[in-house]
């Protein structure tokens, strides 16, 4: 099953609707809990990022009995410095986006704890691709379960393209 | 601890779900930033929060967090409200600050926090 969703840049009040669709979705289909909630908080990151940094762009789901595959596209200014992005606490967010309760410097170490796998390729002015890939078939469970992530990110594979 | 509990010691406002609330919650987390409340809520949590926005729904419904709490004397719009009372969410609101808010259930025993350890 593929869906497929426009995530608009404009209207920060709808940001994480669709997050909010696929977790109805997964939860109809009989997903264990955690990892439903698992796919919301890093799709919703993700989605986050594209409405504060990107003007918005494009969230595909792709649910098989396997797997989850959630791929965020823009085609905004891309992340500089990626090592630095994954920090937790580093944001390059506005004040305004602190005071609707984001920019926290959170969200992509939130994407790499939710995530089974985590893909981030990005280069400036080339905009960001966001893939997270959750399994349907392994343990699963929820994040407290999980082990903390190692200080390199686990699972994360390098940018292709990144500027040096 | 029940939400009734909480809406006693924090004088709250109820505007839903006033049906729920012998609902037991277990553990609290006082965030305004909402990456935050991802990165350390646990499960049967109630959330403090001085967020007013419909961020603060949707963040909550995600984690499947039943009980929010505004904190600060800062009332949820009628939007926000309609948004809770479809997810079956109770909200509630109070005059009391954050910091307060959070003392009178901490020292009520409401003292489980976070998921995970800070390093």
């Amino acid at each position: 099953m593929t869906l497929t969703f426009t995530v608009p840049g404009g209207d920060f009040n709808q940001a994480g609707r669709a997050s909010g669709e696929v977790k109805k979705v997964l939860a109809r289909l009989g997903v264990d809990p955690g990892i439903i909630k698992r796919a919301a908080v890093a799709m919703y990151e993700a989605e986050i990022n594209m409405v504060i940094h990107a003007g918005g762009g494009t969230a595909v789901a792709e649910i098989s009995p396997e797997r989850v595959v959630l791929t965020l596209e823009d085609t905004g200014p891309g992340i500089p410095d990626l090592d630095l992005a994954m920090r937790e606490g580093y944001s390059t967010a506005p004040e305004w986006i602190r005071e609707l309760g984001f920019g926290a410097g959170m969200g992509l170490p939130n994407m790499r704890r939710n995530s089974d796998e985590l893909s981030i390729d990005s280069a400036p002015g080339r905009g960001t691709r966001v893939t997270i890939v959750l399994r349907l078939d392994g343990e699963g469970a929820s994040v407290e379960n999980r082990a903390a992530p190692a200080a390199a990110p686990a699972g994360t594979s390098p940018a292709e393209g990144v500027a040096p | 601890m029940t939400v009734r509990r909480i809406a006693e010691l924090l004088e709250a406002r109820v505007h839903t779900g006033e049906d729920d609330l012998d609902l037991d919650v277990s553990a609290a987390c006082g965030a305004d930033l909402m990456s935050d409340v991802m990165a350390f809520v646990k499960e049967k949590v109630v959330l403090l929060t001085g967020l007013v926005n419909p961020q603060a729904i949707r963040t909550a419904d995600l984690l499947d967090i039943r009980v929010v709490v505004f904190v600060r004397g800062k009332t949820p719009s009628r939007d926000m409200v309609e948004a809770a009372r479809e997810s079956g969410m109770i909200l509630l609101s109070t005059n009391y600050s954050m910091f307060i808010s959070c003392g009178r259930l901490y020292e009520a025993g409401l003292r489980a926090g976070g998921t995970r350890e800070i390093r």
